[in-house]
C-alpha cells in the first residue's frame, strides 16, 4: 500500500513538473483559449507530446508565439494558421477535413457501415435458412427425445 | 472463394503495416516547399555589425543549412558540407540556430567553415519562420527565392549526389 501511494505521488509530481512556465493573461477567456489550444497541438520534437506537455526548447518558443498571438487579441484560428503555415497539418491532433484526410475521417464510419451490412446480411441468411428448414419427422423427433433423455438423465 | 476473403484482408493488412514500418514519422513534410522563402535579416555569426538578409541571397540557387555547435548530428553532417562547398557548385549559407557566437565561431574554426556566411539566429525566431523543428535541416532555394527542397536531419553524400545535386542543376539551368 505504501508503495502504491509513493508511486501515485511520483505520478502526480511528474505531472506537476510538466506544467511548464506560468503564462498569465489579463483575460480569463484568453487564458482558456490558450490552454485549450496548446493541448491540441503536437510538439514536433517529441511527437507523442502536445505543445502543453513538452519540455523541448522549440515547444517553449512556440508556446510563446501562441501566447503572443492570443494576447494580442487574435483568434485561435489565427494561431493555428500560424503553426500550420510553418509546420503543416501534422502539428494538429485534429487534422482538418481535406481530400487527403478523407479516409482518416470517414474510414471508421465506412468500417462501421461495412460491419453493419455484413451482420444484416448474415442475419437475413440465417432467418431464411430457418424458414426453409423442414420440420422434423415423427421418427426424428423420437430419436431427438431419446438423445436428450440420455444426456440429461 | 469465401475462405480467400480473410486471407486477402490479412495480406492487405500486412502490406499496409509493412509500408508503415518503412516510413519515418520524424520526417514532417514542409508546407513551405514551393513557397517563397520567409524573409529575414540577421547579424552574421562572424561579425555582429554585418547583416545577412534574404534579399542579398536572391537571384541565385543556394543552400541554407541550419546548424548549431551543440547539435550532435551537425558534427556528422559537417564534413560532407565542407567537401561540397569546395566543389563550388552552389553557395551554402548557414543559419546558426540558438547558439552563442563564441561557441559557433570556435566550432567553425575547429571543423572548417563551408558557409559563405551564417545568419546568427540567437532566439530561434528565424528558425520558427522557416518551420525548423530540429537541427540540422537544409533548404534548397531557387533563383526566385522559392524553397524547392528541404532535408530534415544530416545530409549524407548519397543524398547530395542522388537527390540534391540533380535538383540544383535543374534549378540552375532554369530561367
Amino acid at each position: 500500500m505504501k508503495r502504491l501511494i509513493l508511486c501515485l505521488c511520483g505520478l502526480l509530481a511528474g505531472h506537476a513538473a510538466d506544467a511548464m512556465e506560468v503564462r498569465q493573461f489579463d483575460d480569463p477567456a484568453k487564458q482558456e483559449r490558450y490552454e485549450t489550444l496548446i493541448k491540441d497541438v503536437r510538439c514536433l520534437v517529441c511527437q507523442n507530446q502536445s505543445l502543453a506537455e513538452s519540455d523541448a526548447e522549440l515547444a517553449k518558443d512556440l508556446r510563446t508565439e501562441v501566447y503572443n498571438i492570443i494576447e494580442s487579441g487574435k483568434s485561435s484560428e489565427e494561431a493555428v494558421q500560424f503553426l500550420t503555415d510553418r509546420y503543416g497539418d501534422f502539428v494538429l491532433y485534429r487534422p482538418p477535413f481535406k481530400s487527403i484526410t478523407l479516409l482518416l475521417w470517414l474510414g471508421p464510419f465506412l468500417l462501421l457501415a461495412g460491419g453493419a451490412v455484413f451482420l444484416w446480411k448474415q442475419a437475413r441468411r440465417r432467418a431464411e435458412a430457418a424458414q426453409q428448414e423442414e420440420a422434423l419427422s415423427a421418427e426424428e423427433r423420437r430419436r431427438l427425445q431419446q438423445l436428450k433423455d440420455r444426456f440429461q438423465g | 472463394m469465401r475462405f480467400a476473403i480473410p486471407l486477402v484482408i490479412f495480406v492487405l493488412l500486412v502490406v499496409l503495416l509493412g509500408v508503415g514500418l518503412t516510413l519515418d514519422p520524424r520526417e514532417v513534410p514542409s508546407p513551405l516547399i514551393g513557397k517563397p522563402a520567409p524573409a529575414f535579416s540577421l547579424p552574421e555569426v562572424a561579425a555582429a555589425d554585418r547583416t545577412l538578409s534574404l534579399d542579398q541571397l536572391k537571384g541565385q540557387v543556394f543552400l541554407l543549412n541550419v546548424w548549431a555547435s551543440w547539435c550532435v548530428s551537425c558534427r556528422q553532417e559537417h564534413p560532407v558540407l565542407v567537401e561540397f562547398s569546395k566543389r563550388g557548385i552552389v553557395p551554402i549559407y548557414g543559419l546558426n540556430y540558438k547558439d552563442t557566437r563564441d561557441d559557433a565561431l570556435a566550432w567553425l574554426k575547429r571543423f572548417g567553415d563551408p558557409y559563405r556566411a551564417s545568419a546568427f539566429d540567437e532566439d530561434g525566431k528565424m528558425g520558427i519562420e522557416w518551420g525548423v523543428y530540429g537541427v540540422p535541416e537544409t533548404f534548397l532555394v531557387d533563383k526566385h527565392g522559392v524553397i524547392r527542397y528541404k532535408q530534415t536531419g544530416p545530409v549524407t553524400p548519397e543524398d547530395l549526389e542522388n537527390k540534391i545535386l540533380p535538383l540544383i542543376r535543374e534549378l540552375q539551368s532554369a530561367a
